[in-house]
């Protein structure tokens, strides 16, 4: 199984089509950062305007933290585009290339096969959301330097500087899991059909589609608002709460999670009975 | 004898199209096993059945003695294959594609073993290069390379020659008998070349729309048919004349301006023709077609 994960994240990352993240990822943000180096202060003044006559800031808002979370706030529709880039290749790739039938008749079960595929792609997403980490925060941190994060939502929240990278690390984290779930989305649309453009593009409407029900405040759109996945991908959001409501984050990790394994569930039954026509 | 693999009423159907019907095949151990048909037969179809890529709709597979459907990571071990026209990873080098498939294979992967199997197959030089830069009959001996790779005892190779210059087959043709005479490896080919299949099988079996046509040895199959003859000779209306007062009369099929075509078995055509030139009369040509494959040309044209 070590040995099958290996090739598949082999093969993964010989494809141009890895990379395309990467570098998206490694080009938005800088240029997202020396944005706000140079206009950063008039964002911050709009941003704090309507509080500006009742609180007096002090020290360095403008910070690090304050751009990775201004950073992971605005980049979470465009990341599922890069991950499911790569999910909708991973098993319809193979299919295009004419490649299963090297693959599949191999002394090795379908079941393993679409196992170390999954397993593979979810390193591709956690890598991603990590590489998004290192340069949106570290990068951050080093050009603005450190300080104390504002969060605006309901109500203006400080955290103090030293009650803040824990945060960041679980907002990561949560933003992985809610990541994987397009994976898997992509991937079982991956195993239906033998082209990737399919997969890439059914995945990204249904996001956006889903997260435009989400976003509707009517009645209708209410009811069925617990039910999208992309209404728990916001988790992230809840570890910048004080106080944190910890049974609503773990309860929201435990729905991504439910749809990673429901997704790879039915892509395993899908795929274990296929005929590979291709 | 061993069976390596037993067929037993094995059916396809892709929605209301029937590529394979009822289809009952038996490959003994040794065997270098034509499997012939014309286009759209339902000969790959049936190769992917083998192969385990889809599933019959009905009908038993055995592969060394084992079913297909239960055993079928231990009996895939033992079977290597090309299945239609060979793909790889382009955008990979042949060395290691082979040595990702031998990896999954879980068969010996060292850079000897590899390497060796690249000689086999006249790749050695292009070990490094990307497979995207090979032509289709480089891709075809990749696929053999990839098939031998994990030393089994059952090749399946679905029409290997293709896209192969006549260097090639013939290289592949004395691959596939070296295998089955010095290695005894069991083959299973696929072709709609007859001839291409003569020449290495033992025993053959000609399919067409899913189901057999004939089956047998090779040996008895061409034996049991008659070869059609054609002379080509130039003064027909005196040839005409003369046969027809004798024997050959009734082993005439038809005339033509320049040609009489005669129905013989081999050992008839050294004697009429020395008849005839007895008689005076100069043959410019003898063509021999046998009518097995007449009837698989025949066959061929239908399908096509
Ligand atoms: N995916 C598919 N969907 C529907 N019909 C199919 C499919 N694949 C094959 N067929 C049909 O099954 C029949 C047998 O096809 P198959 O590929 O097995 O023929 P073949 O003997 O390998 O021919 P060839 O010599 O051209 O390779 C054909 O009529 C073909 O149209
Ligand atoms: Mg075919």
């Amino acid at each position: 199984m070590y040995t099958l994960v290996k090739i598949e994240l082999y093969k993964i990352f010989r494809k141009w089509r890895t990379y395309i993240g990467f570098a998206a990822i490694g080009v938005m943000v800088p240029i997202i950062q020396i944005a706000m180096y140079f206009e950063g202060a008039h964002y911050l003044e709009f941003m704090t305007r309507s509080f500006k006559d009742s609180f007096v800031f002090v020290g360095n808002l403008l910070n690090g933290y304050l751009i990775a979370y201004i950073i992971l706030g605005s980049l979470t529709i465009h990341i599922p585009f890069l991950i499911a880039l790569v999910a909708g290749d991973l098993l319809a790739g193979e299919a295009t290339a004419g490649t299963y039938r090297m693959l599949i008749t191999r002394p090795v079960s379908r079941m393993k096969l679409v196992f170390a595929k999954f397993i593979a792609g979810l390193i591709y997403t956690n890598l991603l959301v990590l590489f998004l980490a290192v340069i949106s925060l570290g990068l951050g941190l080093i050009i603005f330097g450190v300080g104390e994060l504002i969060v605006i939502k309901d109500a203006i929240i400080i955290f103090a500087q030293n009650d803040i990278l824990w945060r960041f690390i679980f907002a990561y984290a949560s933003a992985a899991l809610s990541m994987s779930v397009v994976l898997a989305l992509g991937f079982l649309f991956s195993s239906l059909v033998e082209n990737a453009i399919g997969p890439i593009v059914s995945t990204m409407t249904v996001i956006i589609i889903f997260t435009i029900f989400s976003a509707i405040n009517i009645d209708f759109f209410r009811t069925v608002k617990p039910y999208l996945f992309t209404n728990y991908m916001s988790t992230w959001r809840l570890v910048f709460d004080d106080p944190i409501d910890y049974n609503e984050i773990i309860k929201n990790c435990l729905i991504l999670a439910g749809h990673i394994i429901g997704f790879f569930g039915i892509t395993l039954f899908i795929f274990k009975r296929k005929d590979i026509l291709s | 004898m061993q069976k390596v693999i037993e067929v037993q009423n094995l059916t396809k159907k892709f929605k209301d199209l029937t590529a394979v019907n009822n289809l009952d095949l038996n490959v003994y151990r040794g065997d270098i096993f034509g499997f012939l048909g014309p286009n759209g037969a339902g000969k790959s179809t049936t190769i992917r059945m083998l192969m385990t890529l889809i599933n019959p709709t009905s009908g038993t597979i055995k592969i060394f003695d084992k079913p297909l459907k239960q055993k079928r990571n231990e009996i895939l071990k033992k079977v290597g294959a090309i299945v239609e026209k060979p793909d790889f990873y382009g955008y990979l080098s042949a060395y290691k594609n082979l040595e990702i498939l031998g990896q999954i294979s879980g068969c010996d992967t060292s850079n000897k073993r590899i390497m060796e199997i690249l000689e086999t197959v006249g790749l050695e030089t292009r070990a490094k290069s990307k497979v995207k830069t090979f032509s289709h009959g480089m891709k075809q001996r990749l696929g053999l390379a990839q098939a031998l790779l994990h030393d089994p005892d059952l090749i399946i190779l679905d029409e290997p020659t293709t896209g192969l210059d006549p260097q090639g087959m013939k290289e592949i043709r004395e691959l596939i008998i070296h295998l089955a005479k010095e290695k005894q490896k069991t083959i299973f080919l696929s072709s709609h070349i007859l001839a291409e299949v003569e020449l290495v099988a033992n025993r053959m079996i000609i399919i067409n729309k899913g189901t057999t046509v004939v089956e047998g040895t090779v040996q008895d199959l061409l034996n049991a048919t008659n070869l059609k003859v054609t002379f080509e000779l130039d003064e027909i209306e005196r040839a005409k004349k003369i046969l027809a007062e004798t024997q050959w009369q009734k082993k005439i099929e038809s005339f033509g301006d320049y040609q009489i075509l005669f129905l013989l078995e081999k050992n008839e055509i050294a004697p009429l023709n020395k008849f005839l030139v007895e008689q005076g009369i100069l043959i410019n040509s003898i063509v021999p077609k046998r009518s097995l494959e007449e009837y698989f040309l025949h066959l061929t044209e239908k399908g096509a």
